[in-house]
């Protein structure tokens, strides 16, 4: 049995090719009658996170009583281990994103993502959540949600099928699949975001930690 | 009717047209309020159902037209006009205090037009930001973006509280004021504008003493996709798919209360055939409608299963609609002069199989539920409406049926194929929550029932009249009512005999139901307040446009 890329971050790739040990011993393990398998532990995780996805219910217009029948009785996203859907940004996996986002609520949905935990994923369902849809032309909407938060599964339609629906979720779930648990992102001091000074701030604050670090390098060089 | 007209003869300082059932009343600006109290007070006339306010930008001047009816004739309107030149300041007199519903109108035209009204106790925008630049719906309005750029930070509460006041001393002095919504010492509780209960993105914040609601202040808005600014853009055809998306539960109602008004101005003669197809679609989408009603309104309260439920039986009328007209929710069938496609050949076949389908789970859905002591508990003495209250603010559909007024466009007026069926409007007397929620349940019933006489006496013939390729409305006002699952739908267009209409007004039935429950979750519980939203059963994209 082969295992394949390992990351450990003190260690070069490089160095870590040879993997005969590791597999001598499954072998022997299995000689002598233990039941043994080996995988990364990022497969684990993903394989039960990609499998109980949790849902923020958070639907603004129309695309909002498709996702109803999704959760019920004949699409039932209960199959796929997304039933358990949150009331609180706090608890949820992904947000839904369904309908039309306006400005007044542009602020509202910048702040409910931020209070949601990482790692988190967006998707977009229908056409105004991905780009303005029917309502393109009109003075009060936001063009697409990934002006405001960014997306990870677009849905066409208007509204989608709960098929299609399905199918976007399924995507997802190979997204996190992909994905390795231990290398996510950080996010951001919570205090840096919704706030209109968000991107400058993170850009000097970002600025700063770099030009410490540098000078750190250089006096350690020095030294 | 002849008294109407004699009794506004006594206007001496009005002109009055006649058109059909609808007097047209343009006064001074000055006399708005006296005609109205006229309107209002009259033993004789009692127009008392003010329908909608419709603010208008004529160009030099800017005004207003109130669509007034009477319970007594119902099916006779009276459209109130009055115009102001003063496009700065512009400044007409509240009717607030002769219409309670008067209030949220006003607001709404401020909103859209900068007009203030004297005497509104609160003059605060309805649906823009307090910080929005301009007034959208007006002619000359600044469409740049940069001057309305997508907001990071949310509003600012401060500014939600703060209601301006204008104010006419006894001398004429136009006098400008702030009050306060709460008082210091209230407990304010946010529901929304993300909650999972308010049915959409409604924003509620409720002033609390213990337990107990002292005061609903709704704020709307965070769904306001400025359909109606959409329209004055779009050709007649193009304009037909945003209807389907304001009330998206009854979108083929509503779709088909915006074709009436156009075929009302082209004077266009439909094929009975597609008058047939019509109602019996509008009849599915209100069974499909209150199905998802008592659904949700059942999980409000806890029952998941009812839900569970009511969305089973709905998803065969679905099953229905994606086979003749293509689509699931948004059906998108009504086209101008008929339909879009003829029915699919299984189409009679199904809906005759779903009729009794339906009445044999209606027995279970009563079963479930209706019987269940818990639920009989709490919907039982709470949420009173009085049948004057109703009236006052305007409220419409189920809502006022279930206070006992006698509200049906269908009846008052029959549009399409309506006049065909032989059915009763459904009426109660209590106005509690028990009522609006079995109203729904016994409309579902008269609903199956226009649907048995219909189904099988779709005449033969062509399913939509030839129209031109370019639709031109002649020069005029239309005005549309049709019945909703929520309650009365109305239409306006205003047309300069252009492709493109002039000014387009959608009346929500929706936004005075928010206002009922500003009047009925008074005194409750705070634990009621979501079952009472539940009961009038409101849907926030119709009230936001």
């Amino acid at each position: 049995m082969e295992v394949k890329d390992i990351y450990i971050r003190n260690m070069k790739y490089e160095d870590f090719k040879e993997n005969e040990y590791l597999e001598e011993y499954v072998k022997e393990l299995r000689a002598n009658g233990v039941n043994i398998a080996i995988a990364k532990l990022d497969d684990l995780i993903n394989w039960g996170r990609s499998n109980s996805v949790w849902p923020l219910t958070f639907a603004t217009s129309c695309c909002g009583i498709e996702f109803m029948c999704l959760g019920a009785a004949r699409y039932d996203f209960a199959r796929f281990g997304w039933e358990v859907t949150r009331n609180s940004p706090r608890q949820a996996d992904v947000v839904f994103c369904c309908g039309t986002i306006v400005h007044k609520m542009a602020p509202v949905l910048k702040r409910l993502y931020d209070q949601m935990a990482e790692p988190k994923y967006v998707m977009a369902f229908g056409s105004c959540a991905i780009s303005g849809g029917p309502f393109k032309s009109s003075y009060h909407t936001v063009m697409g949600v990934d002006k405001i938060i960014p997306v990870d599964v677009y849905i066409p339609g208007c509204p989608p099928r709960p098929d299609a629906m399905i199918y976007g979720m399924m995507q997802l779930a190979r997204k996190i699949k992909m994905q390795e648990f231990f290398k996510l992102p950080k996010q951001p001091h919570p205090e840096l975001r919704h706030c209109e000074e968000y991107s400058d701030e993170a850009n000097q604050t970002a600025g700063l930690l770099h030009s410490v670090s540098n000078d750190e390098t250089k006096k350690g060089g020095e030294v | 009717m002849k008294i109407i007209g004699e009794l506004l003869q006594q206007l001496s300082f009005a002109s009055i047209e006649q058109k059909d059932k609808t007097y047209i009343v343009s006064v001074p600006k000055e006399k708005l309020h006296e005609t109205a109290v006229f309107l209002k007070n009259n033993s004789k006339l009692s127009f008392d159902f003010l329908m909608d306010i419709i603010g208008m930008d004529y160009g030099d001047n800017l005004g207003a037209i109130y669509y007034v009816s009477s319970t007594r004739f119902p099916s006779y309107i009276i459209a109130l006009k009055t115009q102001t030149e003063d496009r700065e300041t512009p400044l007409l007199d509240s009717v607030c205090d002769v219409w309670e519903s008067a209030g949220l109108y006003e607001r709404e035209v401020h909103d859209f037009f900068g007009i203030k009204f004297a005497n509104n106790p609160d003059m605060r925008r309805l649906f823009l930001r307090q910080d929005w630049n301009g007034y959208p719906l007006r002619k000359d309005y600044d469409t740049n973006p940069e001057l309305n750029p997508v907001p990071l930070c949310n509003e600012d509460l401060d500014d939600m509280e703060n209601m301006p006041v204008t104010e006419i001393s006894i001398e004429g002095e136009r006098l400008e004021n702030h009050r306060k919504l709460f008082e210091e010492e209230d407990y304010v509780v946010n529901f929304g504008p993300q909650h999972p209960a308010t049915h959409g993105v409604l924003h509620l914040r409720v002033a609390l003493d213990g337990e107990m609601i002292k005061k609903v202040d709704p704020n709307f808005g965070y769904i306001h996709r400025g359909i109606e600014k959409m329209c004055e853009a779009y050709t007649y055809p193009q304009m037909l798919h945003l209807t389907d998306r304001l009330d998206y539960l009854s979108g083929t109602i509503n779709r088909h209360g915006l074709c009436l008004a156009v075929e009302k101005g082209l004077e266009l003669e439909v094929p009975e055939r597609a008058h047939y197809i019509r109602t019996i679609i509008d009849e599915l989408t209100r069974i499909a409608s209150h199905l998802l009603g008592w659904g949700c309104m059942a999980m409000d309260m806890g029952s998941i299963t009812a839900f569970v439920y009511g969305m089973r039986d709905r998803e065969k009328i679905m099953d229905i609609f994606e086979e003749t007209c293509g689509g699931r929710l948004m059906a998108n069938y009504s086209v101008i002069g008929g339909v879009m496609n003829d029915i699919h050949p299984n189409f009679q076949r199904k809906v005759k199989e779903f009729i009794p389908y339906m009445r044999k789970m209606l027995k279970e859905h009563h079963l479930l539920f209706t019987g269940n002591p818990i639920a009989r508990d709490r919907m039982e003495g709470v949420g009173y409406l009085s049948k004057e209250q109703a009236i006052a603010l305007g409220a419409t559909g189920p809502t006022g049926r279930a206070s006992g007024w006698s509200n049906d466009v269908r009846k008052i007026e029959p549009y399409a194929a309506y006049r065909h069926a032989d059915f009763k409007e459904m009426l109660r007397s209590d106005g509690l929550t028990f009522d609006r929620y079995i109203i729904r349940l016994d409309e579902i019933e008269e609903s199956l029932k226009i649907l048995e006489q219909l189904i099988d006496n779709i005449p033969g013939g062509s399913y939509a009249a030839k129209t031109k390729a370019i639709i031109k409305l002649p020069e005029g006002e239309f005005y549309q009512r049709v019945e909703g699952a929520r309650g009365e739908f109305d239409v306006y267009i205003n047309s300069k005999g252009d492709k493109y209409p002039y000014r387009v007004k959608f009346r929500s039935p929706c936004m005075t139901l928010v206002n009922t429950l500003k009047a009925i979750a008074i005194d409750t519980k705070v634990a009621d307040l979501i079952m009472l939203g539940g009961s009038l059963d409101y849907v926030v994209p119709c009230i936001d446009r």
